[in-house]
């Protein structure tokens, strides 16, 4: 049977298996349904191929082709493109800030220590995480605190305001989130009381942080503290700028945590009480663990936004990654090169943040028990 | 037998000790918390009062009335040198009310089409959007508003070699020069047939609901209102014989005069807020959209309804209702957002009163409480409107 015949007429259960149509299957298949579907979709894909035609290629002109990548000063940087050699020249200043460069061994040590807590972690069916998170809380963060201001253990001290870079950015984020979470967890406990002074303390304390801006926190923390503290007590700007920036996190905390409060069902409170446990008791070791099980996608997504929000202590006066940044761009020398930094920047910012939100969606799924 | 001990069965459960009383234990713990709280403000507040007095500064708002001796370069109202701080204030308020404002509604335009644009049956449009969605919303704010603002609007050319569009607007390192409409004394008619057709609009869309309840005929009310909403104006101008004209930037000397111009502060904040905003209220409204089942879709098609009227009268109500809350959260974020102003010295209140007053007068606590009572008062007031149309979108259940 060689001519494919659609009129003809077959036995019923006899007919042949023909091939689909081509213009059905394969790459044009694929194209005719999701490029050309519609008179409407053709016109869209034309315009979208153009706008990406007109975008694309002169990006990676300027970015790849053009750039000069090797170099130690500006003048390696001859060419009409990108001037990559900016962040290698800058890498350090970038990186750690000013810190001293014979003791930037204890910043990276600090970082093996923090990651061999981390990777873990993230390892599925990992045995003994609940100690490896004990290590990540309580012990790591008096560890880094110690390797990095050092002043004992015979350590040289090294003050704050050297400190600087992406290195100060994970110190504020990671401080922040560490801190805010117990603080959180209180104040998630408090609002939900049923104890009502305790409650409205709790709700204006949340509302209060979370209706005004960082930057407003941020600004009070570092002219309103030193009035709020006795004479001669003072700290410096790095602990001012934490403290606000753990107290304005905590709100956000306590909210998250609230949502797992509330999911978790009242039968498992009026169980606890049935087995003559105590409110403590009962939060401690029945609703505590299923409900920040269930918010740590969000306790991620505080965290990223955080990370992003890390960003603004450089408008009070701290040099963190874009603020060491934007010191670079004020270099009489490196004046026409802002692109570049921001473009480094974007990059770097860019994958931490994705990753983490890949991350807290993959948990997500997994932690999806539900029916 | 049949007489149970009255000690183990008759009788109340003893009474706990005072200790044990979950009443009084509620009462201790609350009374403790607050005793702790109102002792902290006191030693906070004692030694605020100590340390103002010590440096001289006193409290109170008296200072608002003081001259500010400070410009500013982009103001709403009156305002120069001579100016009280009261009148700084304001400028800085409705700076940062503009700049929100227009941020807000060109984050919704924006989020709504990249976010239907993520659906797309279209294979590339989908992407393509993705991409927009995660490369905005992964960098820090701060870092896009830098971009903007120093890589991109800084470096323009001066205002004698500016980049024009159509000779009608211009954009230099000076800012954006836009034509202004300029009115005449009639053009108050065009106003009040504006006015007229949104009256007629909001009765002539009651008495349509209320035919197509009582007869089931449907009356063609959205080509209507656009027919009002253009017609009716048009018509008071031709009657009034055109008393609006525009007025271009024209350059003059060194620089643009006439039209309206943006400072290049105002565009790169603008421009970074609405595309980074429109990047989360994207997902929002993908989220809505989803929300709504498929056999929504499904039964309206089996009753013969038409794939406009589908999505008009079935899908975007349903989707609303989901999209609104976060939607509303976006808004508030986007408020408080515009603070970082201050970062590129756009004069919105964070920068001139949080920033430069406070320099000059030193009253911190009495400026960063203002503030902050500022953004909390629009924060509050953004939610209250919310709720309110959250209530009356809210499912009606029998």
């Amino acid at each position: 049977m060689s001519s494919l015949d659609n009129n003809a007429q077959y036995p019923v259960g006899e007919h042949p298996n023909w091939e689909p149509p081509v213009s059905n299957v394969g790459v044009i298949g694929w194209m005719k349904h999701n490029l050309f579907s519609s008179r409407l979709n053709t016109i869209l894909t034309l315009l979208a191929i153009y706008l990406l035609y007109t975008v694309i290629p002169p990006v990676v002109q300027w970015a790849i082709l053009d750039a000069d990548w090797v170099g130690s000063s500006k003048a390696d940087c001859t060419g009409e493109g990108a001037c990559w050699v900016y962040i290698n020249v800058w890498w350090k200043q970038i990186m750690y800030g000013r810190y001293p460069d014979a003791e930037l061994w204890r910043v990276q040590t600090a970082y093996v220590l923090g990651l061999v807590g981390l990777i873990p972690l993230m390892i599925p069916n990992f045995p003994k995480k609940k100690w490896i998170s004990a290590y990540l809380l309580l012990l790591f963060p008096f560890m880094a605190y110690v390797l990095f201001s050092g002043d004992n253990l015979g350590l040289k001290l090294v003050e704050t305001p050297l400190w600087g870079g992406l290195f100060l950015t994970l110190v504020i984020a990671i401080t922040g989130i560490v801190a805010s979470l117990p603080l959180g967890i209180l104040l998630a406990l408090g609002r939900r009381s049923n104890m009502p002074v305790i409650k409205t303390l709790c709700i204006l304390f949340i509302e209060f942080w979370r209706g005004v801006p960082l930057i407003t926190v941020l600004f009070m923390a570092s002219v309103m503290f030193p009035l709020f503290l006795p004479q001669g007590v003072n700290f410096d700007q790095l602990l001012r700028a934490l403290i606000g920036v753990a107290l304005f996190a905590a709100a956000y905390m306590a909210e998250v945590v609230r949502g797992g409060l509330q999911a978790i069902p009242k039968g498992q409170y009026e169980a606890a009480q049935a087995l003559g446990l105590s409110y403590w008791k009962t939060t401690i070791f029945i609703i505590m663990p299923q409900a920040l099980k269930l918010v740590i996608p969000g306790i991620v997504n505080v965290f990223i936004a955080l990370f992003k929000d890390t960003t603004l202590v450089s408008i009070i006066g701290l040099f963190d990654f874009l603020g060491m940044i934007q010191l670079v761009n004020t270099n009489p020398d490196w004046l026409s090169f802002a692109i570049e930094g921001y473009v480094f920047a974007a990059v770097i910012f860019w994958f931490f943040c994705f990753g983490m939100s890949r991350y807290s969606q993959h948990l997500e799924k997994k932690l999806h028990t539900g029916h | 037998m049949n007489n149970p001990d009255p000690a183990l069965f008759g009788s109340a459960p003893p009474k706990p000790s005072i200790w044990n009383d979950p009443f009084y234990r509620s009462l201790f713990f609350q009374f403790s918390a607050f005793v702790v709280v109102v002792l902290l403000g006191k030693y906070l507040f004692d030694n605020t009062t100590e340390n103002m007095a010590r440096q001289g500064i006193a409290s109170g708002f008296g200072f608002m009335g003081s001259v500010s001796g400070f410009d500013v370069t982009s103001s709403l109202v009156e305002y120069n040198a001579s100016s009280t701080y009261g009148q700084a204030f304001l400028v800085g308020l409705l700076n940062t009310l503009l700049v929100s404002a227009v941020s807000i509604f060109l984050a919704t335009m924006i989020g709504f089409v990249i976010g239907i644009a993520r659906l797309s049956s279209n294979w590339l449009i989908a992407k393509m959007a993705t991409v927009y969605i995660e490369v905005l919303r992964n960098i820090p704010l701060l870092l896009q508003i830098f971009f903007w603002y120093f890589a991109v609007l800084r470096p323009l050319p001066s205002p004698r070699q500016s980049l024009d569009m159509f000779d009608i607007a211009f954009i230099n390192n000076r800012g954006l020069y836009l034509p202004s409409p300029v009115f005449g004394d009639l053009a108050i008619w065009v106003l009040i047939a504006l006015v007229v057709a949104i009256v007629a609009i909001v009765f002539l869309t009651r008495w349509a609901k209320r035919k197509q309840d009582e007869t089931g005929e449907t009356f063609p009310l959205f080509l209507t209102s656009v027919g009002l909403l253009i017609g009716l104006p048009l018509l008071a101008l031709v009657v009034t014989g055109f008393p609006v004209h525009w007025e271009m930037p024209v350059l003059q000397g060194f620089n643009f005069r006439g039209g309206l111009t943006l400072i290049p502060e105002f565009v790169a904040l603008t421009l970074a807020l609405s595309t980074y905003t429109a990047a989360f209220i994207a997902e929002v409204v993908r989220a809505g959209i989803q929300a709504v089942p498929k056999g929504q879709t499904e039964a309206a098609n089996a009753l013969g309804l038409r794939s406009g009227v589908i999505l008009r009268q079935v899908i975007i109500p349903q989707a609303m209702r989901v999209i609104i809350p976060p939607l509303t959260n976006q808004y508030l974020n986007l408020t408080k957002n515009s603070s970082l102003a201050a970062a590129i010295a756009y004069p919105d209140l964070v920068l001139i009163f949080a920033g430069t007053v406070l320099m000059q007068t030193g009253q911190a606590v009495e400026i960063i409480f203002i503030t902050m009572a500022v953004y909390l008062l629009i924060s509050l007031s953004i939610a209250l409107f919310m709720n309110w149309y959250n209530k009356r979108m809210m499912l009606v259940e029998r």
